[in-house]
């Protein structure tokens, strides 16, 4: 039994800390939303050097062809930096949903971070997202796979989402679908560990900030009852964090639990996550409450992936529907 | 769980299911009445003839040395076969450590094989009437009496759980009333039956006299159950205090079996309700965390880790869990919610336990207390006025 992860993994994640620490990722997040995409593609290119867009397609196609443990590592890494674009898509699910079809190809281009994929998969998720910075729009319906064009922008609660509604262009090819669930389950686990590393991070802030500002002569953070709602926070992360990862290795092991705990783990991140950032509003007041403040981008961000890669209510469903099939 | 368990750990797995499949009791009566505490006994004394009593301790003292993953699968194992909670718990989880750590030679001698088969079951004597979160407040008294080799103790503990059929006790006594407030104390064990003890039972919310008060006039303890150094009581009591949300380690299985009857319970239901239907949900994912939580922490004490303040992160965790999930359960009961003994659902089983659940984020450190901890130590908050103890 081994739960912890590997040393590459620990370095893995060390490194792309240090990279996004250094990177002044809030000023790229606010021009990506602002229509400046230049420092976030730079952003892009730096995190493909460290092989994050290679993780999992496959060593045949010019990739690493990792675990979904690394996609963990890497995407709570990015949630806890709030780095924009079309992540999820291009790593999580590309690989899965191109291999072994005729745009297999943009895989190779994709490890190499020349090709950035988005993806729209109604019902679930019926939007495609930044689909100016993408370098290739698919819409994925019952139909399978095609690619697709922007009909019409709308507007994300995340100001750093741009989001489009797409029509096919050209036919579609069909998709396996076993391929297909891998590929939904890898981007709900990916957007988990997204939701996992943005509560961190505003844990992270708002311990910062307590200890410092000052009210009634003492810190706030003397005070208990900011105690211990900040106490509570860390309690909904750590034990977010172990279904995130317990997902993680059952997708790996292609165990057939794998997609109810992906559904736990989307649920109970969503959940960590929105404490947290409830949390992380209520202490800093409110300085919290502007968009200036670097919090909003993750209280926002986290208000957008509640309901990216499947609702909470959609994926308790599927944790009962799978405790439940066999009674 | 598929997380790769070793072959012999597989192993170990299936002859612990083999065995509890073919002896365990299931439900006993409360171990808190006296025929319960009987039928208790007897289970213990079954559990420890198949050296399943205390599986990770020394062969020497019945248990099969197994390691710590091995234990955890015990303790997943145990629960899932809807076996009983164990009347030996204070003694083989929270004093037992102590022993082993502290003890002399004659004292694991002497207590350690009696606790591991239910002949002496133990209880805990820390709280006072005046000292239940600040611990370090309590007043009763040790006297040096040097005439007969030992000491006198004076004054009165509370909330002492299963001291009504108890044997034997073992608390903190104020051994240097000039020495500052955390010194001065010492650990003593005593039998509940010596000369000037008075155990009174209290009755608890669901009825039964769960715990106790015990009353100590003149009360004689000799050298040899003075347990670690005179006056080093709070440290010696602080790392029993670290095994009592550690406990927590080994309930991973209860709640997963708890929150896979109250699947069945919504199964056979047919509730509707969406709410009900995320709670039950949620119940389920709550264990599902708290066993890949506790998987984390096994591992990364194998790895020469250690708990330290986790144990409160954990505390807060599964009795917040244990309640939600019987709230949820006599939700899904609707009128018979109500209902406890003979005619209730199972018995008046779900009430009983949402009864026990209360409890939990008041014992072993209430979660006010283990809040402060969580975020003055794990999180780094400035220490304000708040003490922090808690038995
Ligand atoms: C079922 C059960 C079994 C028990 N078994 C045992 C046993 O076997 N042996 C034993 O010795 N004891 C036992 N106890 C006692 C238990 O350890 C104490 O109840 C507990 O430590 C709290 O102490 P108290 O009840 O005196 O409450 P108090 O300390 O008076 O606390 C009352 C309230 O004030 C809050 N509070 C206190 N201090 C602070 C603070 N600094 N910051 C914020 N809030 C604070 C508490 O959190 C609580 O909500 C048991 C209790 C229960 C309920």
């Amino acid at each position: 039994m081994r739960f912890a992860l590997t040393a590459e993994q620990r370095s893995f994640a060390e490194a792309l800390d240090g990279l996004l620490g250094a990177a002044e990722v809030p000023a790229a997040t606010r021009a990506w939303g602002a229509g400046d995409t230049a420092p976030g593609l730079r952003l892009w290119e730096q995190l493909a050097e460290l092989g994050v867009p290679a993780l999992v397609v496959p060593e045949a196609l010019g990739g690493i062809g990792g675990t979904p443990l690394d996609v963990v590592v890497a995407f709570e890494a990015l949630g806890r930096h709030g780095v924009p674009g079309p992540w999820v898509e291009s790593v999580a699910l590309a690989p899965s949903l191109l291999a072994g079809t005729e745009h297999e190809g943009v895989l190779a281009d994709l490890a190499e971070g020349a090709a950035r994929v988005t993806v729209a998969a109604p019902p679930q998720t019926p939007y495609a997202l930044d689909v100016a910075a993408a370098t290739h729009t698919y819409l994925l319906d019952a139909d399978g796979l095609a690619a697709a064009t922007s009909t019409r922008k709308l507007t994300s609660v995340d100001p750093s989402r741009h989001l489009h509604s797409v029509q096919a262009e050209g036919t579609a090819v069909a998709v396996d679908s076993t391929a297909v669930a891998r590929g939904l389950d890898l981007a709900a686990l990916a957007c988990a560990a997204s939701l996992v590393g943005a509560g961190e991070r505003m844990l992270r802030e708002s311990v910062a900030y307590v200890a410092q500002r000052r009210q009634f002569g003492r810190a706030i953070g003397e005070y208990q009852a900011v105690k211990h709602a900040l106490a509570d926070v860390r309690v909904a992360l750590d034990f977010a964090r172990p279904l995130v990862h317990g997902a993680a290795h059952e997708l790996e092991a292609d165990s057939e639990v794998a997609a109810r705990d992906v559904s736990a783990a989307k649920v109970a991140a969503t959940d960590a996550a929105h404490l947290a950032s409830r949390t992380a509003l209520q202490v800093h007041g409110a300085i919290g409450y502007t968009l200036e403040h670097d919090l909003s981008i993750f209280i926002l961000r986290a208000r957008a992936l509640a309901g990216a890669w499947g609702t909470t209510s959609q994926h308790r469903a599927r944790v009962l529907h799978h405790l439940t099939a066999t009674r | 769980m598929s997380l790769g368990f070793t072959e012999a750990e597989e192993a170990f797995r299936a002859e612990a299911r083999a065995w509890l499949a073919e002896n365990s009791p299931g439900r006993l009566p409360s171990m808190d009445t006296e025929e319960g505490a009987r039928a208790h006994r007897d289970w213990e004394k079954a559990l420890a003839g198949g050296r399943w009593s205390v599986v990770a301790w020394p062969e020497q003292y019945g248990g099969r040395d197994a390691s710590l993953v091995e234990w955890v699968i015990f303790e997943e194992e145990y629960y899932l076969s809807g076996s009983p909670t164990r009347i030996t718990q204070n003694g083989i989880s929270l004093l037992a450590p102590i022993i082993f750590g502290h003890g002399t030679p004659e004292q694991q001698e002497r207590y350690l094989p009696a606790m591991v088969d239910g002949t002496e079951v133990w209880a805990q004597a820390w709280s006072e009437p005046e000292a239940g979160s600040d611990l370090a407040g309590i007043r009763s008294r040790a006297e040096r009496d040097d005439e007969r080799g030992g000491w006198v103790l004076n004054g009165q503990k509370t909330w002492s759980s299963r001291a009504p059929f108890a044997d034997r006790g073992f608390g903190l006594f104020r051994s240097d009333p000039a020495a500052e407030r955390h010194r001065g104390l010492t650990y003593f064990l005593f039998p509940l039956d010596a000369e000037g003890i008075t155990v009174r039972p209290i009755a608890q919310l669901d009825g039964d006299a769960g715990f106790a008060e015990i009353f100590f006039d003149d009360v004689f303890v000799p050298d040899a159950d003075v347990l670690g150094g005179v006056g080093d009581g709070w440290r010696v009591a602080m790392s029993t205090a670290g095994n009592e949300r550690g406990l927590s380690l080994r309930a991973p299985g209860r709640f997963l079996a708890a929150a896979d009857r109250l699947l069945d319970l919504w199964h056979e239901r047919g509730e509707e309700s969406p709410q009900l239907r995320d709670d039950v949900v949620d119940a389920w994912i709550g264990a599902r965390a708290y066993q890949l939580y506790t998987w984390g922490t096994v591992d990364r004490l194998q790895g020469g880790g250690d708990m330290g303040a986790d144990g409160s992160v954990n505390k807060l965790f599964w009795s917040q869990l244990d309640v939600d999930l019987h709230e949820t359960a006599l939700d899904l009961l609707g009128p018979e919610q109500e209902l406890r003994g003979e005619g209730a659902v199972s018995n008046g089983a779900w009430v009983d336990d949402y009864l026990f659940s209360l409890a939990g984020p008041i014992y072993a450190g209430t979660n006010e207390i283990q809040r402060n901890i969580v975020a003055e130590r794990i999180l780094g908050l400035p220490r304000g006025d708040n003490r922090r103890s808690g038995a």
